[in-house]
Parts: structure tokens; sequence; C-alpha cells
């Protein structure tokens, strides 16, 4: 890990600014040689963390006529160890065109550093003893984040409220088990009379608090991951136009991706910091198709698998056969359901009332076309998903699910151990499992060495971080 | 001044208490001529503190050194006078056999044992220098050379000296320069170690007084008998091959008296004057370390155990002192039931050389001296158990070695043994190491009832354990097999007589008229194989060690598979193995201390890098990237 690596660490896209980063023992060197102050000086990195302003240019041809300016750019300078991976770090804001950081990021190569594998520089940050393994994969999550409260939970996780509350419940199952084991090796100064009660004791405070973490990994999902939505409706009953009226302004930010069905699009979008997953948008685009069934059947089996249902009522027509195959598709599924009565602006031929059947769901009078009840919406999103808000100021989230997974394990293990004292178990089989609730609490934290979860970590991130 | 005797051995054993006869019997047994050296021929195998063996997790080692074929199981099943299963009330992991040993008797016995063993010979003298020479990477053991000047050479040395290097017994401001029981100390070969560049500390441990029974008043005291059914340590015994009547022991306690005459006189303790400087063990306390460290305890129990059955002398268990002769002469008389005692040995602490066991390998073998190995107290153990099987694995690995055959290393999850020796060679320990359950993290599995299921064959492919032993414990595996297979079929009906029978031992009736196998039967808490008979027709009859496999593998089907899983967890990080040249200096993620720890260290896989203290999650992250990378490189 001598060498020095370099990455575009923003997105590949058309964007105001874009950083290149350099990480290692060369990348002072590097970018003296293709960086020039305003003034045509070297760059003056004897003083850490200062910003200097100037210009990139192709400092490997000596001649001077053709010496070619790139961009004009901002250059921070972090000395190692005060960086973030630890080792003497670059970074270079420039102009954010494409070709413009590749052709830099080229320059940085040409000069001696390295192209970085996915996930080197917080590879090398953990390395160098900055982050512990929950942190690293909080920093996938603020790169990966998709919304304002995601990032939040990676935010909250990277500092460690997550581990501090984790270290807790070890620290108590770990005193309790030193308890156990010390009686057993010294039963005449420690006695376990009465220690039963508070063992179940604390099991059922550690479980109530490993089961919250649990419940709201849930919210954490949806928060990272985004509330995935299928939009229903019979044809022509507005969902292309909610769609667009959701997306409103932020349209730009919305990209298509191929979805992992057969032919199903998905689009993302940014609802006031909450992200729904629009699915099988093909199918709602795909409305004004001859063969009209087709969408709704098609739109249901995708909704299936969603979090939220969303059915667009045509408020100007009476309810018709694939009206009544929604809401018997609704009846039958236990799912979060959002009734919108669209084309509230036109004279109703629809009431409350002859949606009686899904009379639990929450119906909001809208019109996609007019812009009106969109804030409604939204709020009763949040109602479905949040309690009504996000706050997080003393809440935070569980995001992966291998936290979720050892968080369950241990769930598990320590019910095991309640189940052990109601069957009078001799105290020395306790420590078996909770040894296993010990040991699934510390993957989450990477405190127990788990052979194949470095790799599996570093793997997940992207280029440049 | 080596100008006499010149003699070739194949293995050298230094020191003949239970680790040196281990070593030495597991060597000539193997078919190599073996000498063992012992500065008193009188003292092979001397138990000098406490008279029986076994005891909490000291049970398991003995039973497992059984079945791999040592000596000290059946050494005790014919001295024992008493035996007791401890930790009854408690699940079968931790339960744990204990006998108290007529002392003479269990020398007299070893000593036979080992004088009448082929290829093993006995020589009276103190070894006080090895013989090296270099080679690469080190030094090689050549033999040694006796505090005459004879010389003995050999390409296998184990040293088994016990506590006897520089050894010095105190008791107050009294101290002489002696071994146990005023024999005489080593006093050269720690010199010699040094000079090998073989590190070297002080340990102290300690022994209670022995008091004359005809002066002791029973009559106020507890009576402590042992068990009715007398169960073997060996597993080639049966209770009805070693049963004998038995001797009881005694239970009294210490009073504020007491501890008014410990704390009054604390001042005149070496260990807390500092004339001691030897770590002494924290399991293994003396009285008035108990009494200092639990201020708040009314009394401390003391155990009145006899050390033979021609002896009047009676060992104070828990009275562990190194308190000046008149305090403890004063402490003794304050206890009840003692109020006349008269003591004949005093009390003593013992201070003495002994090795950081973190130089040696899993195979007790010196990393930087080929062919050297140790073995014992001389490694900063402490206890009978724990130095025997370090000298019987010590003994087996030098004499593979010496044949040309892979070592053996037990593991966490194999045995206790692995654990014990894992932990010395692995872990920092600034005092003498004393086995305990709480130290097997895979305690369910290591149990002693079925340590031979777990070693026999093992003990068989070495060559110690016979092949009648071993097929004896084929049959027993296939019997347990059957049977635990007949009770996962058999179904008891929801008829009358199960219903009788579950209602007489409180246990839930079957209502389901399709029944429940005897097997889940047997895992209800209340009920067991044992009880089953009542209502099975059919039940073969077996000998009560395969009942009693049926019953725990059965009952306890549940955590036993918990458990294998944890070991399966293990042993992947066991397996990955670090490459024995990597200089973790240029592993530049791992921190400071860790780089200093490994190559200290230089452990064989992951799994014992993780346990070595200074070397955290992190580091270990680090090491299996390496490990990656090394092997993306190879392909």
């Amino acid at each position: 890990m001598k060498d020095t690596i370099a990455a575009i660490a923003t997105g590949l896209t058309e964007s105001g600014i874009g950083i290149i980063r350099m990480s290692g023992p060369d990348s002072y060197d590097i970018i003296s040689k293709i960086f020039k102050t305003k003034s045509g000086k070297k760059i003056n990195l004897e003083e850490s963390h200062k910003v200097h302003y100037g210009f990139i240019f192709d400092g490997s041809d000596h001649d001077s006529v053709s010496r070619e300016t790139l961009d004009e750019v901002l250059v921070i300078n972090m000395k190692g160890p005060r960086s973030f991976t630890g080792e003497d770090v670059i970074e270079i804001d420039c102009h954010g065109g494409v070709l413009m950081m590749k052709r830099i990021l080229e320059l940085t190569l040409k000069n001696g550093a390295r192209l970085s594998e996915p996930g080197e520089f917080t590879k090398r940050a953990f390395l160098n003893g900055k982050l512990d393994l929950s942190q690293a994969e909080a920093v996938i999550d603020i790169i990966n984040a998709k919304n304002d409260n995601a990032l939040k939970a990676s935010v909250k996780q990277l500092k460690g409220v997550v581990s501090d509350k984790i270290k807790k419940c070890r620290e108590i199952i770990l005193e309790d088990t030193a308890f156990i084991e010390a009686a057993l090796d010294d039963p005449e100064h420690i006695s376990l009379e009465g220690f039963n009660d508070k063992l179940s004791n604390d099991i059922n405070n550690l479980s109530k608090d490993i089961e919250y973490m649990i419940r709201t990994s849930e919210n954490g999902k949806l928060i990272k991951e985004g509330i995935n939505t299928v939009i229903v409706g019979k044809p022509n009953a507005g969902k292309s136009s909610l769609l667009n009226a959701l997306m409103g302004e932020e349209r730009a930010i919305v990209t298509d991706i191929a979805g992992t069905t057969r032919d199903t699009l998905e689009e993302s979008i940014n609802l006031g910091g909450i992200s729904l997953n629009i699915i099988d948008t093909a199918g709602i685009r795909d409305t004004d198709d001859i063969v009209e069934k087709i969408g709704v059947e098609r739109a249901l089996n995708a909704a299936e698998n969603a979090d939220l249902i969303i059915y667009v009522v045509d408020g100007a027509v009476k309810l018709d056969d694939s009206d009544y195959k929604i809401i018997d598709f609704i009846k039958s599924h236990n799912k979060k359901v959002l009734i919108v009565l669209n084309k509230y602006d036109l004279e109703q031929k629809v009431n409350a009332e002859d949606l009686y059947e899904l009379k639990n769901a929450s119906l909001i009078n809208a019109s996609a076309k007019k812009l009106i009840g969109i804030d409604e919406i939204q709020s009763e999103i949040e109602k479905l998903f949040y309690n009504g808000s996000i706050s997080f100021n003393d809440e935070f989230y569980i995001t992966s699910a291998r936290q979720k997974n050892a968080l369950i394990e241990a769930l598990e293990a320590l019910k095991n151990v309640d189940d052990s004292i109601k069957c009078n178990m001799p105290e020395d089989f306790y420590s078996i499992d909770l040894m296993n609730a010990y040991t699934s609490l510390g993957y989450v934290l990477g405190e127990e060495v788990d052979e194949d979860l470095v790799n599996e970590i570093f793997g997940k991130f992207c280029m440049g971080k | 001044m080596n100008n006499h005797i010149e003699e070739e051995f194949d293995i050298i054993v230094v020191g003949a208490g239970h680790a040196g006869c281990e070593a030495a019997l597991a060597s000539a047994r193997l078919g190599l001529k073996t000498v063992m050296f012992t500065v008193s021929v009188d003292s092979i195998a001397l138990m000098p503190c406490n008279p029986n063996i076994g005891g909490t997790s000291k049970g398991h080692l003995v039973c497992e050194l059984d079945a791999l074929g040592g000596e000290m199981g059946k050494c005790i099943d014919k001295a024992f006078i008493q035996t007791k299963m401890l930790n009854v009330s408690k699940g079968p992991a931790v339960h744990s056999l204990r006998a108290q040993a007529d002392k003479q008797f269990y020398i007299h016995e070893m000593r036979k044992t080992v004088e009448n063993t082929d290829n093993l010979y006995i020589k009276q003298a103190e070894v006080s220098e090895l013989i090296t020479e270099e080679i690469k990477d080190g030094l090689k053991i050549n033999g040694v050379v006796t505090s005459s000047g004879a010389v003995y050479k050999s390409k296998k040395v184990v040293l088994c000296t016990g506590v006897y290097l520089n050894a010095r017994c105190i008791y107050g401001d009294v101290s002489e320069y002696t071994g146990p029981n005023g024999l005489r100390a080593a006093n050269h070969l720690t010199k010699s170690m040094m000079d090998k560049g073989i590190s070297v500390r002080r340990f102290k441990t300690g022994t209670p007084a022995r008091v004359d029974s005809r002066s002791i008043d029973f009559s106020k005291m507890e009576e402590q008998k042992g068990d009715d059914f007398i169960r073997p340590f060996s597993f080639s015994n049966d209770p009805w091959d070693i049963e004998k009547d038995q001797v009881s022991c005694w239970l009294t306690y210490t009073n504020e008296d007491t501890h008014n005459i410990i704390r009054d006189n604390i001042d005149r303790s070496p260990l807390y004057s500092g004339d001691i400087k030897g770590t002494g063990p924290r399991y293994c306390p003396s009285i008035e370390d108990k009494v200092m460290k639990f201020p708040d305890k009314e009394r401390h129990q003391i155990f009145i155990e006899p050390e033979g059955l021609y002896t009047n002398e009676m060992y104070l268990s828990g009275l562990s002192s190194s308190l000046p002769e008149d305090v403890q002469h004063a402490m003794v008389r304050s206890i009840k039931g003692l109020e006349n005692a008269q003591i004949v040995r005093n009390a003593y602490a013992i201070e003495y050389d002994c090795i950081d066991a973190n130089q040696l390998k899993p195979t007790l073998e010196f990393k930087r001296i080929e062919g050297l190995y140790s073995a014992g107290q001389l490694n900063g153990s402490s206890g009978y158990e724990e130095a025997a099987v370090q000298g019987f694995m010590a003994g087996v690995n030098a004499a593979r070695s010496a044949l040309g055959k892979d070592e053996i290393v037990l593991d966490r999850s194999d045995a206790y043994i692995g654990v014990l020796i894992d932990d010395l060679v692995t872990k920092e320990s600034f005092e003498p190491y004393r086995m305990m359950t709480s130290r097997a993290e895979y305690r369910l599995l290591l149990r002693q009832d079925n340590a031979d299921i777990r070693l026999r064959k093992i003990g068989h492919d070495i060559g110690l354990v016979s092949d009648e032993e071993y097929e004896a414990f084929e049959d027993k595996l296939k019997m347990i097999a059957d049977e635990i297979s007949r009770m996962e079929t058999k179904i008891a009906g929801s008829n009358q007589r199960v219903n009788d029978f579950l209602n007489k031992y409180n246990s839930a009736l079957l209502e389901n008229s399709k029944g429940v196998s005897f097997a889940s039967l047997i895992r209800r808490p209340e009920l067991n194989y044992e009880l089953l008979e009542e209502i099975d027709d059919e039940r073969p009859e077996l000998p009560w060690r395969v009942r009693e496999q049926v019953n725990i593998e059965i009952k306890y089907e549940g955590y036993i598979r918990r458990q294998l899983q944890q070991v399966k967890q293990f042993k992947k990080l066991e397996g990955k193995k670090l490459p024995k040249d990597i200089d973790y200096k240029e592993l530049s993620g791992l921190r400071i201390e860790a780089q200093q720890k490994l190559n200290l260290i230089k452990p064989e896989n992951i799994g014992q890098a993780g346990r070595i203290s200074g070397v955290s999650p992190a580091d270990i992250s680090v090491l299996l990237i390496y490990l990656e990378q090394l092997r993306n490189k190879k392909e």
C-alpha cells in the first residue's frame, strides 16, 4: 500500500463541480507537477488543510508554449495522518464536466498515481485506523444516500450512535456471562442465588432494545433505499400525470434505471426527504396501449412486492371492472395503500362511499393536472411510514441487511437463554447462547471478525470513495 | 570438566514430576530410548501440595490425558482413597471428578510404572547446562550436561523442571533456597537457558500447613464422604475394577478471630512486605489474600484432607499461607476443631524461575531452539494435571519429531489440553496459569464423559492406546449410535401406561394420539434416559458409559448443535494459516503494538492471532485482507 491512488470522487455526470482525489505518499509530489497558482508559482504545501487557487496544466511538456492549461481549480492539501485515509491526500475541485474530470484524472495517473479500486480510499482509511467497520459501512451509505434523511442516518452511524448503543448491550451480556463463569470457577465466593431474576430482567431489556433496532431498521432501509411504490389505476385515471406531479421540479435528478425484473422500469422520486421508488413506470406509460387491461394486471403483479400502493381513481367516471379488480387485490393483500381520488377539478362521479370496501385506506382528493392535493399525498406517506414525521433527534437506524441479520441472530440467542432459564437448565448452559448474542452484536460493529466480511464490505464501494 | 560419561539418547527428559513422567513414558512407549533426570529418585511423581488429582476442569484434563494414552488416570485409579464428582447440580459440561490420593501410594505406583517401562532410564542428577549448536534462525539442541560434568547427547530435550529452578521457600522472614519439601533446588540451569536466549521470569505459589490428625477434633466439623458410585478416571477401568472403602474429608471454616490474626500480622507476610517478588496465582490464593480481598466475607471454607492411609498428616485445603510460623500457629488454632492442632509441616510460599511460554510453538517446542521442548510449571502453569498433560504432549511431539512424523496440536475445540496450551503459548500471563472451565469456549463439547469420543482415535493413531482398548472404544461408539437412533424412532403413544409414567414425574401428559418419540421425552427437563426404562420394554442392556452418552447427547442436543455451530465458525479462522516468514512490521495497516506482538508470537493462523492481547479486530481484518491479497497474487 505504498502507492498513490487517484479517482474521481463525484459522480460521472454533468454537474457544477467535480472532485478528483488522490491519496498516498506521492500525491503531494504529483500535484506540484500539475498545478500552478494564479500568479504562476508552485504550490506551497508546507501547511496542511489549505485551499489553493490556481490552474491545472499538463506539466509533462516543457515547451511552455504548448503547455496546456486544463482548468481553473481549487486544490486542498491534507497531510497524513490528519486526513480521511490517514495518508497524504490531495483534492482537486474542478469544473464538473465529465471530459474535464477525466482529463485531470488521466493527468494524475500519467504523473505516477494509480487508478483506485472500488472502495480503496475507505479501505485505506479503515486500515489506517481512521474508521471502524460500522463506520466504514456508513461511508458507503453516505455515498449511496438517495436523500437527506438517508444521509442523516448514515452520518449518525458514522458518528457511532449505533456503535454506542450496541456496545452497551454487549457490555451487559459480557458482565452477566462473566458473573456466571466466575461463580462456576469460584463457587465458594460467588453465589448465583437470585441471579436468574436479574438475568431474566436484563434479557428482557436487551431484547426490547434489539427488537427496537430491528423494527426501525425497516425505516432505516426505507430511508436509505426508498419506498417501493406502485401506482395502479385503470387506463386514463391519471397515473402518468400524478407521476409527473410528484416529480415536480426536481425532474432533473430522476434517472431511469433498468429494474431487476424483465421489463419493469424504476424511477426514484424525492418527496420532501422521502424516496419513492416507482416500480413499473413502464406499465404506467404503456396505458395508452391497445391491450389496456394488461396495464392493470402488470401493475398489480408489481404491487406484490411493493411497500406502498398508490391507487389512482378517476373521479370523473364511474368505477368499472378494472377498479373492482384493483379493490379486490388491495383487500386480499396487507399493504399500505393510499387512494388518490383524481380529477377533483372535474365533476365527481365517484365518492368515498363507492370505495367503502377500502375504508381503512387513506383517501385524498387531488388533481394531478392542477397540482391539487400533492402536499397531502406527501404528508400521508409520512404518516403511513414514519408515524407522521421523520425524526433524527434521538433515533438511529440500522441500515444494512448484514447488520439486521446479526441483530436477529442476537435476539434469537437471547430467546434461547430465556428458554433455558424457564426450563430450569443449570446456569452453565446459559453461556453458550449469551456468547452467541455477544458475538452476533460484535459482528454489527466489526468487533468480532467474520472472515468474509471485510472483503464483502469493501467490494460494495464504488470507485473513488 | 566434561570428562566422563558421554552417552546418547533419543530423548532426554529433565525432571520427573507429573510432566516429566508423562513425557518420558510417552516417548519410551513409542520406542525411543529415553532418559529421565531427577534431582531425587525418591521424588518421582511427588505431590508436594494438595493430596488430590482432578477437580473442576482438572478432572477433564486427566480424562483427556487418559483417552490419549497417558498414565495419570490409571495411576490415580489405583491410588485414590476417596472420589467425588463435583458440580453435579450443574450441567454435564462442568461435572468434574476429583479423587483424594494416598500420596505415597501414588508415588509408589507411578515409580513402579516408569521403572518397568522398556526404553526408559532414570538418572539422579541435576542437569545444569544445555548443549546447542547454531543453525539458521536460531539454535538446535544437542544434549545436556549434569552438574557433575557428565554429557548426555540427544537431538530432543524436554524440560520439565517444575518449581525447582532457583527455588526459594518462604514463610514470614524465613527463607530457604530449596525446592518443595526441602528437596534440592536446581540452581544452574536457569543461567544456561538465559545464555541460549530464553527469557525467564519468576512466579510463586504456596502450600498450606499439614497437621497431625490425632490433634484434630473432627466432631466439630462436617464430614465429607466420597460418592457411592466410584467413577474411574481411566476409560480402561470400570467402577467395580477399582472399588474400595473410602476415607472422609472434613469441612470447617475460618472465623473473625482467624481473620483478625491475619490482619494484625499482614505486615509480616512476605507477599505484602514485598520480599516475594514472584507473581502468585489469583485462582489459588493464600488465606491472607482471601481475607484482604474479600473483607466482607465472614468465613472461608477449610477442607481437612488426609495425605494418605498410612500417615496422620492432614492437609488444610484453603489455608495456604506464607505468614511466619507463630502467626500460622495462632491462625490454625483459631479455627473450629483445630483448637489443639499440632502442625507437622508449616505452610510456605515457593518462588521459582519459569519461562514465558509465548516463546513456544503450540507443539511446546521452543520457536528458536530446535529440538528443545518445555512442559509443566516451567511454562508458567500450576497444578499436577496441567503439568501432566503438557508433559505428555511435549513427550509425544518430541518423539514424533525424532521419528520424522507430524507433530500433534490439539485445538480449543478438541480438548481442554488444547485450550491450556493455546492460552500458554498465545496469551499474556502474569501469574501461574490454572485450568478453569470458563477458559473453554466450547465447554459443552469438551466434557470429561466424552473425552474418549474426542481423543481416543488420536491416542490410538499416536500409538499409545492399545488395539484392545481401541476396539472396546469402537464397540462403545456403535452402541451409542444404535441406542440414540432407537430412541429417536421409538414412539411413546398417548396411552394409559405412558401417561401414568408422565404423571408420576410431573410431566405433561400426551394427548396427541400419534404419540411422541422417546428422544423428545428425554429432552424434557424433568425426565431422562434412565427414567424412561420404566416404559421401554425393548431396552437392551448397555454399559453405564453408553447409557450416559445416550442421555447427554439426546437431552442437550439443541445446545450441542449450537455449540457445534460456534466451533464451525472458530475452525474457519483457525484454518486460515499465516505464513511463517511474515514480517509484520511490513504490514503498514497494523497498529505498532500489533506488529510487535505478532512478530513476537508468530501465530500459526488467524484464529490464534486474534487471541493475542494487543491485537484488535481491525488488525485481524488487515491480516485477512493481506491473506486475500497473497492468495490473489498466487492465482
